[in-house]
């Protein structure tokens, strides 16, 4: 960084352009607006200057790639050696009819495969039971035993091709199935790859797909982390999610702070379990959104990765890869309107892109008909081309972090960095994660910047382009994905035929075994293991531990 | 002194994307209107028993997974069924254009999609609900 002398000749010079060029040409020639700011009411200045990061160390601050801090990325060679995982969020109705999607995206160019599950899947409930009636299949994929796995993967190159399952509930029960159904294929546990969300703190706080109390599914989340790196070695046993933290109407500062005190959390769980930092931390990973704002998104990326290094550090780890903030981005579901669809393409393009120059490791691109119904064919493959023109012809990829150094983005990644501290602190004066989800507290600021942020829509203070400023009177004209309305019929009578020939009597033996171990402080994950490859459905090992755990009921608050 | 108009903001089903419910309530609840928030995961059964025990004249239904066809309708069906077909039943979410006349016959008087400005909702049910 340039010396003080330097610095105070910017400085300098700086004020003399103020006041002699800009106030006077804003005195006749107002600015558009009377304070700029960004998404998370930061105020942005006209002009950023070598001043602003003045006290910036280029050593220690900013680094080199695959070096601490790791602000500049977490590989040495980043997208000159290979490019990000193209990941496409994928499932609805049936298993057979996901499968063919996957097959789809896969023959276009995509590189991994990231599952959505429907919400009886999501709350560990089968097709058939009562609370799932009328969802089968509406918001992703129905996944009600092994069997359905064996469906949803056939002829898919399980020992090549990553997979990604947002899951958290039921996560152990639907890795465990995974696994069993790689194993029965003849391929190891040690060498399939992939990721479970098991993320469970930001279901209390923003997604909202939790089962049980916050203690036995800390548990669980722990039992995952030491089955992982004992014997699923290539496995993420975690995706800790700001994404949905943020599509609930956070700011991005909320977004960073509350997503990497959940990431701490696991930490402090897994160590007072007595695993080693060093053995469960290099298998963490992340997941962020990618919203509007382009240059607050490309900071967020850059302050996560420092921020989760050095706070690895200061809790004893090690090893190098305990410290990466490896992370998968989601293109902004909530900023994608209803009204003129095909824009959305326009803005998933400068998301995604903020997205890869902030070092992701894999992409979801969203789709343009998706504030309308789950993706049509031609609508995901648009999406996904998006990703592949940003790869291979925008050139952003020929040179790592192109956007470091850049006075702004270095001044926002501090910035941004400094706002997380004060809600890491304001967390720890309310008693933790966990009791600060008790009190609602990450629930009432949430819904607080969400209001706010439709407020400034209603009152036009923020345009949203055919939303309220260009708007058009016409009939919305893009052909929406249908399903196939028998899928719920035949799935209730593969479960019922399922019941009927398995072995049974094994069946409720393991159950029973996984019951004792869940009562006591059992490992559970080789009894849930041994659950779903007798065929016990997600349901029949879910309500197992719903008997012992019980179940979680949130405040209602808004 | 006006009586206030009450409406019961409800998440049937599964689905947890309560954003829109959340905002829904906060601008009507601005809006003059006395808000309850049923929370999520609710029945039908719930739901209509809430609305009863708060004696509310409109009940707000959010979802957005694609299960209002079966979810929606159920509440219509026994708000009938209990002989309380006057209480003005509102929908928002995820609905596609073409599922709107079927809810509408249901009895869903306005689906509100995404991008639908909060002052709609509050001058829609301000004109359906004379207090």
């Amino acid at each position: 960084m340039p010396g003080d002398k330097e610095i105070n000749q910017v400085k300098e010079k700086k004020e003399n352009w103020e006041k002699n060029c800009y106030k006077k040409l804003v005195r006749t020639n107002p600015e558009r607006k009377k304070k700029f700011v960004n998404l998370s009411n930061v105020e942005i200045k006209n002009l950023y200057t070598p001043d602003d990061i003045a006290d910036t160390d280029y050593i220690d601050d900013i680094g080199f790639p695959g070096e601490y801090p790791f602000l500049r990325g977490v590989h040495h060679t980043m997208y000159r050696g290979r490019l990000w995982t193209m990941r496409q969020f994928s499932g609805f109705g049936s298993a057979e009819e996901t499968n063919k999607r996957y097959k789809y995206l896969l023959d276009h160019g995509e590189t991994g495969l990231s599952v959505a599950f429907d919400y009886p899947t999501l709350y560990g409930y089968d097709t058939d039971q009562p609370m799932a009636r009328g969802e089968f299949g509406k918001c992703g994929v129905a996944v009600s035993s092994l069997k359905d796995m064996e469906i949803l993967f056939s002829n898919i190159p399980v020992d090549k091709v990553t997979t990604s399952m947002t899951i958290n509930g039921p996560a152990a029960v639907i890795w465990a199935m995974y696994i069993a159904n790689a194993e029965n294929r003849g391929v190891s546990r040690r060498v399939i790859g992939g990721t479970i969300q098991n993320d469970i703190l930001k279901e209390y706080i923003a997604q909202k797909s939790f089962i049980f109390p916050p203690e036995p599914s800390m548990r669980l989340i722990v039992d995952t982390f030491e089955y992982g790196y004992k014997s699923v070695p290539k496995w993420n046993t975690i995706s800790i999610s700001g994404y949905h933290i943020r599509e609930a109407g956070s700011t991005a500062v909320q977004e960073l702070a509350f997503t990497l005190g959940d990431g701490l959390e696991y930490v402090r769980w897994a160590k007072k379990r007595g695993l080693k930092i060093d053995d469960f931390a290099p298998r963490l990973s992340f997941f962020f959104n990618a919203h509007n704002d382009f240059f607050e998104e490309i900071a967020k990326y850059r302050a996560a990765r420092r921020i989760w290094a050095r706070e690895l550090k200061r809790f004893g780890a090690k090893n190098p890869r305990s410290l990466l903030m490896r992370f998968h981005t989601q293109t902004a579901g909530c900023s994608l309107t209803a009204q003129q669809p095909e824009i959305n393409i326009a803005r998933v393009t400068m998301q995604g892109l903020a997205a890869v120059l902030g070092g992701t490791q894999s992409l979801h691109t969203n789709s343009m008909d998706e504030a309308l119904a789950l993706p049509s064919e031609k609508a995901v493959r648009i999406a996904l081309r998006t990703q592949q023109i940003i790869a291979e012809e925008s050139g952003v990829t020929d040179t790592i972090d192109p956007l470091g150094g850049s006075y702004y983005i270095e001044w926002l990644t501090d910035k941004m960095e400094e706002e997380t501290y004060k809600y890491f602190d304001k967390v720890d004066k309310l008693g933790g994660v966990i009791p600060a989800i008790e009190k609602g507290f990450f629930q009432r600021e949430i819904a607080e910047a969400a209001y706010r942020y439709q407020k400034e829509i209603d009152t036009n203070e923020r345009a949203i382009v055919g939303v309220n400023k260009y708007k058009m009177d016409e009939p919305v004209e893009i052909p929406l994905l249908k399903m196939d309305e028998k899928g719920e019929e035949r799935q209730i009578k593969r479960l019922k035929k399922l019941r009927k020939e398995r072995d049974n009597a094994k069946t409720q033996r393991n159950l029973s075994r996984l019951k004792n171990a869940a009562e006591g402080n059992e490992y559970m994950m080789p009894c849930i293991l041994d659950c779903v490859r007798s065929y016990a459905t997600l349901g029949e090992t879910c309500d197992v531990l719903r008997e012992v755990f019980g179940e979680y009921k949130e405040p209602a608050i808004y | 002194m006006e009586k206030k108009i009450r409406v019961l903001i409800a998440k049937p089903g599964l689905d947890g994307h309560d954003r829109g419910a959340k905002i829904v309530a906060r601008a009507l609840r601005d809006a003059g209107m006395e808000v309850i928030y049923t929370g999520l995961h609710q029945t039908a059964e719930m739901i209509v028993e809430t609305a009863v025990q708060e004696d509310v004249d409109v009940i707000g239904l959010s979802l957005l997974s694609g299960a209002h066809m079966t979810l929606f309708k159920n509440v219509t069906k026994l708000l009938k069924e209990k002989g309380m077909g006057d209480v003005l039943v509102v929908g928002g979410g995820i609905i596609p254009e073409e599922d709107v006349p079927a809810l509408k016959k249901a009895g869903v008087a306005g689906c509100f999609g995404p991008g639908t400005p909060c002052e709609d909702i509050v001058d829609f049910i301000k004109k359906k609900v004379k207090k």
